[in-house]
Parts: structure tokens; C-alpha cells; sequence
């Protein structure tokens, strides 16, 4: 159940499409074809990365899905973009990945979905939060339905795929470069947009909150604006864990998730998103010796204080134990 | 596996029976001596062989009869079958899941031959030989949800999923339990399910919706529900409740065996991947008391069931009625002894 139905796949392509952002071209190798998926979907992928020590680390990592591939085929894109204070699955994926290297990769999910009855589309994405809006601005162009696209980008350099979206979309696109203090003005495009119309968002935590406020403030209602918010897991602290119902007792090290650690303990857990949006890793607590560090998005903040249950793919404990019932 | 087909009917006069094998592939829905509303849902992996649940889609005897039945439906009342504008990707999506899967384990029936976009399907036990355009409308003779669930046993809605919940925006529905997709349509998880009593207060609602939002492509789920119907019919809807209704009061004590039938519905769920809305099939299975009672365990268990029925469940279900017939008669097959776990016959 867990992760769900996964895929051995291939490396196919490395490509270098800014500095800092690499292209993945991930081929299934066992035959049949890759299933269709709808534009803003993700897969996690599995990656084994090299530790210093010499031994291998198991890496989890949820990427969106680049372009649409409605057809179903034998591939699929990402675009991973090189973060060296993660937790080592983009640095690995940069400086360790080959072509021809094997991983296995899970069904596409769609957390970040098109609002299929919207009348007019506006995709505003920032820097590598480019990768699912792309790939709605390709499934709306293709069906014809209207939309905008909004990318900003830090400098000319660093705007992965940027030259390729303005030649597809022209005048339905447009980029914003900060280092010429080009900023996204949302009051000016919100003002001229018919009912109906429906906003996605996809960037950096501090872009999202403050596209979607000014959206609120024009007056417009939640349920007219999406947002994927790609949550990084970050390392911390070590601390262990027991798990009541099974009776096993592990360490979660200072680069490993609270998620990571259960599975290397031999634990199935279930997870989709990775990155603290869906809900489907909340496990239930049984004692924390420490402080819970909620770091999702899924539960409310009365939720997080009384602490009864905690997102097991983002959040973690400063402290010495925490027992979950698993 | 290579199946005969019944020639028999589901109104009128009523020929529907099942055959000694049906009957034991029949989906039982009570592993216990009581039922109560919980949120009763397993993966939809594969059964034992020659059970319900053996293949993801279920084609049995009665498929051609029950074809033809959805055809007279459909030709008396067309708002049986309808779909909003933008679930055309759905239905698509709806199409190439029952043609792979209908081909995959019922080959000496049906083939589907994929060369990219040209689709070469054929259904032998309805005499179709169609060849198509996948993603062209034009090129099938009816939208490719009604073209497909025209040749597919069950009913079938298919749910947008926005807002943190599912939307009813298509359907294909003529052998439903009383509830009407021209009513539905358009509504939400919530708003559709209102009228259920109890299950709101227990949280079966919000804790299955929760989980469905989730639901993955490639890792279906199931659950059976039930009710009963008097005679074998199919188009039980609120529609044309003038012409079933009153057969609730042919009910008696001589009759229950033939007349009162258990209905289970099989129902699935699937992610669609292309648009990314959940298919609901609703597979329902028809067995009169007379066959149920073929096997022990079953007589005992039901027997328990329907006398301890909570009565909202009993009056929504549109029981009260033949109940207390029923449960006299079947009191006679039931000696009092324990009844083993789960669903199977012993
Ligand atoms: C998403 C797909 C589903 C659809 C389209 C659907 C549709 C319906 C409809 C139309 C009814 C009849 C309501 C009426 O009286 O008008 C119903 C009843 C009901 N549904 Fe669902 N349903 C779905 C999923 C579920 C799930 C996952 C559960 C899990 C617990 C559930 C539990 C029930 C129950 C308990 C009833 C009352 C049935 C009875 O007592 O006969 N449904 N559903
Ligand atoms: S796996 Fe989605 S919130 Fe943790």
C-alpha cells in the first residue's frame, strides 16, 4: 500500500537546462509502457545515495512530473534543481547520477490538479516551481483553454526552460527577472480576469504566501486559488523512535526524515506526497519525550499543539524519544 | 474462461435465476450476525478463482440480458446516462480501463487490438466489431462512457475531484437501489450521500472521503453495500418507482422464497490517470431467498442480519414492508447454530 505501484526505471537523459537545474529522462526498462498522467502530478523517487562513509543511504524524493505525456509512454521528465543544504537527494541526483543508472519510481500522483470547470487559467510560477505549471500550461494549450503564464526567475541564467515556454506560448507568457527588479504585480493580473477564472501557484514558500494574500485581498475565494507548495524535508537533529505496535526501536539521523528512518527500519509505511500536503503519512503518537517539530501543511495549528499525531514525512522531535503507534 | 449466456429477463415476466455456480460466486456482503454502517473499504485485488472479485471488471452470466435490459432503460428515459462538458477526458479514461481489462481476462469474448491511436475492439457475446479513434468523439457512435458502459455490466459514475472533494459530473446509471443520477448530478461526496442516515453522525463520510481524495492509479479499492429488492429487477430508480413500488405489498408468506431477492453491490473505485477524476462502479448482484438458502451459513447469517437491522437503516432502505415476512421465512433455516467468520459459504 504505502508508496503505492512503483516502476523500475531507467536514466535515460541528463541534461543541463540552467546552472543550478538538471533534466531527467527516466525510462521504464521492464517492458511496458509508463501510465498517462494529468499535468501537476509528482513521483517519488528512490534513490540510493553514496554516503561519505562509503555505504549507501536510502533517499526518498517527490519531483513533479515535466510536460504532460497524456498518451502514456515509455518516459518520463523531471527538472531537479542542485540545493546543497538539503538533505543530499539533489546534490546525489547532480553529482552522482549517470545515464544508464536504475531507480525505482513510483505512479504519478496529482496533488496540484486543474480545475477542469475553470473558465481561464493563471499559472504564476517561480523559479524551479516551473516544472508542474509547465506542464498545465502544455495540457491547457493542447485542449485550447485559456490561460496565462507568469515566471519569475532571480537572474536571465537561472529560468529553466524559459526561452522554450516564450516560444511555445508568446504573448500568453511572461518573465519576470528580479535582478532587474521585474516583480509579479498579482493586483494587475487579477484585476482584468473574467469569473470563473482560477489561479495555481507554484515557487518559493514566501512567493506563495504573498501571491495568494494579495489574491485574498482582490476578493477572490480559496477555493479559486492553488498552491503547490514543494516542502523540502530538512534534516535536524538526531533522535530515536520506537514503534509501539510493532516493537521495533531506531535512530532517525541528523539527514535522514522521521519517514526514512521507519522504513529503513523494515516498516512499510504509507506516505504519497512526501512534503507535508497530504495527509497520508499522519501516524498517531503515543509519547514524545521532547519538543514535536510540525513543519506540514496538513495539519491545523490546534492540531500541532496538542500533538496527538504527527506528518511523519516532514516533522520531526528535538528531544531523545518519540513512540508512534506503528 | 469462456461463459454461456442466459437468455432471461429483468421485468415483466421476470426469468432471471442464478446457476449453481453464480450462486456460489455470489458476493456475500455480511462476515458477521449484525450489520452496521462502517467505512468498509479494501484494496480491489484479485478473489479466489470464480468469485466476484476474481478479475477487476466482473462479467458473468447474465451479462447479455443485462445489456439488453440498460438498452430498453436507456430508451425510455436518455438522462439515465450524462455527462458535463469537461468530463470528457474521464470518459476516455473510463473507456480504455474497461476495454483493457474486459479483453485481459475474458479473451474468447472480447479483443482489443492498441496500434497508437487506432483502436480495433470486439465484442462477440453483442455481435460489435468497432474500430476507432482514441481521443476522437466522431469516431464512435455514441460518447465513449455510453459506448463503453452500453457493453460493460454495472452502473458507472465518474467524479471530478476539486475543492477537496468529488464531484457526481457523469454517470451511466439504469439497476440503481432507488437514488437518481439526473437528481445527483453535479453534486458533491456530501450533498449525495445526505440522505444516508447514521453513517454522517459515525464519520463513515468524512473519514471515506478523506481516503478517496487519496486514492492512488494503479491501487483500487472496494466495498460492498446492500439492500433487497422484490422480483429481479434492475431499474429500481425513483423514476419509474410507479411501476416497482407497489410490488413491496405482493410480499407473502408463500412468495418470499421466490419474490425477495438480496442485491449486493460490488462497488470499485478507480484513479483515472489522464484527467485524474475516480470511476465508481456499481456492480450489482441479484440472489432470490430460495437460492440463498442453498447454502447454510448464508440462511443463518441473513436471517440475524435483517432481524437485528437497525430500523433507520430498515426504513431507508425501504424494507419495512416484506421485513418481518422475510425474517419469518427465513427463521426456518435457521437452526440457531454458530455461524463461521467472513463472507464465504461454508
Ligand atoms: C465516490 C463514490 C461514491 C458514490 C458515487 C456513491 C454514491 C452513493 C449514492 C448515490 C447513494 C444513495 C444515496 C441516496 O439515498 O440518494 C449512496 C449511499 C451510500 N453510500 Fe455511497 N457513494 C460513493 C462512495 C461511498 C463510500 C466510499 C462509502 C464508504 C463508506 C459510501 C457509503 C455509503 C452508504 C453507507 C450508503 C447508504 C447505502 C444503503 O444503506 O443502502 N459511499 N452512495
Ligand atoms: S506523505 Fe504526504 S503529508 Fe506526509
Amino acid at each position: 500500500m504505502s508508496g503505492g505501484v512503483q516502476f523500475p526505471v531507467r536514466v535515460a537523459e541528463i541534461e543541463a537546462v540552467s546552472p543550478a537545474v538538471k533534466r531527467l529522462r527516466l525510462e521504464r526498462h521492464d517492458g511496458p509502457s509508463l501510465p498517462p498522467y494529468s499535468a501537476g502530478s509528482h513521483t517519488v523517487l528512490t534513490l540510493e545515495a553514496r554516503t561519505l562513509e562509503g555505504g549507501t543511504r536510502r533517499i526518498r524524493n517527490a519531483y513533479s512530473l515535466l510536460g504532460t505525456t497524456l498518451g502514456g509512454g515509455p518516459a518520463y521528465e523531471i527538472a531537479v534543481l542542485r540545493s546543497p543544504q538539503s538533505r543530499g537527494g539533489s546534490v546525489f541526483i547532480h553529482d552522482q547520477l549517470a545515464i544508464g543508472a536504475t531507480l525505482s519510481m513510483s505512479a504519478p500522483v496529482n496533488l496540484f490538479p486543474l480545475h477542469r470547470t475553470a473558465r481561464r487559467h493563471v499559472l504564476v510560477a517561480g523559479g524551479i516551481g516551473i516544472t508542474p505549471i509547465a506542464a498545465m500550461a502544455r495540457e491547457l494549450a493542447a485542449a485550447g483553454q485559456p490561460f496565462e503564464l507568469h515566471y519569475a526567475m532571480r537572474d536571465e541564467a537561472s529560468g529553466a526552460f524559459a526561452a522554450e515556454l516564450a516560444a511555445l506560448y508568446g504573448p500568453a507568457m511572461r518573465l519576470y527577472v528580479s535582478q532587474r527588479q521585474e516583480r509579479i504585480a498579482v493586483r494587475d493580473i487579477l484585476a482584468h480576469q473574467p469569473v470563473g477564472t482560477h489561479l495555481y501557484v507554484c515557487g518559493p514558500e514566501r512567493m506563495i504566501d504573498g501571491i495568494l494574500g494579495d489574491a485574498r485581498i482582490a476578493g477572490w475565494p480559496d477555493s479559486a486559488l492553488h498552491a503547490e507548495r514543494f516542502l523540502a524535508p530538512e534534516g535536524g537533529e538526531p533522535f530515536a523512535v520506537k514503534l509501539a505496535r510493532s516493537g521495533i526501536a531506531t535512530l532517525v539521523g541528523e539527514h535522514q526524515t522521521l519517514l526514512e528512518a521507519i522504513e529503513a527500519a523494515g516498516v512499510d509505511a504509507p506516505y504519497l506526497c512526501r512534503g507535508g500536503a497530504c495527509g497520508q503519512c499522519e501516524t498517531p503518537i503515543v509519547s514524545a519525550d521532547g519538543t514535536l517539530l510540525h513543519a506540514d501543511h496538513f495539519l491545523t495549528d490546534d492540531q500541532k499543539a496538542c500533538g496527538k499525531t504527527i506528518m511523519t514525512c516532514v516533522s520531526r522531535l528535538r528531544g531523545r524519544e518519540l513512540v508512534l503507534d506503528l | 474462461m469462456t461463459l454461456s449466456f442466459h437468455a432471461e429477463t429483468f421485468r415483466d415476466d421476470y426469468t432471471f435465476a442464478n446457476s449453481p455456480a453464480a450462486i456460489r460466486a455470489f458476493p456475500f456482503p455480511f462476515d458477521r450476525d449484525a450489520y452496521m454502517y462502517t467505512v468498509n473499504i479494501e484494496q480491489h485485488v484479485p478473489g479466489p478463482v470464480q468469485s466476484a472479485t476474481e478479475f477487476p471488471i466482473h462479467i458473468d452470466e447474465h451479462y447479455v440480458a443485462e445489456m439488453r435490459d440498460r438498452a430498453i432503460t436507456l430508451a425510455e428515459d436518455p438522462l439515465r446516462c450524462q455527462s458535463l462538458p469537461h468530463m470528457m477526458t474521464a470518459e476516455w479514461d473510463l473507456l480504455e480501463l474497461l476495454m483493457t481489462s474486459m479483453a485481459t481476462h475474458y479473451p474468447a469474448h472480447f479483443t482489443l487490438s492498441r496500434d497508437g491511436d487506432r483502436w480495433h475492439w470486439i465484442n462477440r457475446p453483442m455481435d460489435v466489431d468497432q474500430t476507432f479513434t482514441f481521443g476522437d468523439v466522431s469516431t464512435l457512435p455514441q460518447g465513449p462512457m455510453e459506448y463503453v458502459t452500453r457493453q460493460c455490466q454495472g452502473d458507472f459514475c465518474l467524479l471530478d475531484q476539486r475543492e477537496d472533494n468529488l464531484w457526481m459530473d457523469a454517470g451511466m446509471v439504469t439497476s440503481q437501489a432507488d437514488w437518481s443520477l439526473d437528481f445527483d448530478l453535479g453534486m458533491n461526496f456530501m450533498e449525495w450521500h445526505a440522505p444516508v442516515p447514521l453513517a454522517h453522525d459515525l464519520g463513515v463520510f468524512e473519514r471515506a472521503l478523506k481516503f478517496l481524495l487519496n486514492l492512488q492509479h494503479g491501487c483500487p479499492v472496494r466495498r460492498l453495500n446492500w439492500t433487497m429488492t422484490i422480483n429481479p429487477r434492475l431499474d429500481t430508480s425513483p423514476e419509474n418507482y410507479h411501476r416497482w413500488g407497489i410490488d413491496k405489498a405482493s410480499v407473502t408468506p408463500e412468495n418470499v422464497g421466490d419474490k425477495v431477492h438480496l442485491r449486493v453491490e460490488l462497488q470499485a473505485l478507480w484513479r483515472l490517470p489522464r484527467s485524474n477524476a475516480i470511476v465508481f462502479s456499481i456492480r450489482g448482484y441479484l440472489i432470490k431467498m430460495d437460492e440463498l438458502v442453498t447454502q447454510k451459513k448464508w440462511a443463518r447469517r441473513f436471517h440475524r442480519v435483517l432481524a437485528s437491522l437497525p430500523q433507520p437503516i430498515a426504513d431507508y432502505k425501504g424494507l419495512g414492508r416484506f421485513r418481518d415476512t422475510t425474517v419469518a421465512w427465513l427463521s426456518r433455516h435457521d437452526d440457531g447454530l454458530p455461524t463461521s467468520p467472513g463472507f464465504a459459504p461454508d
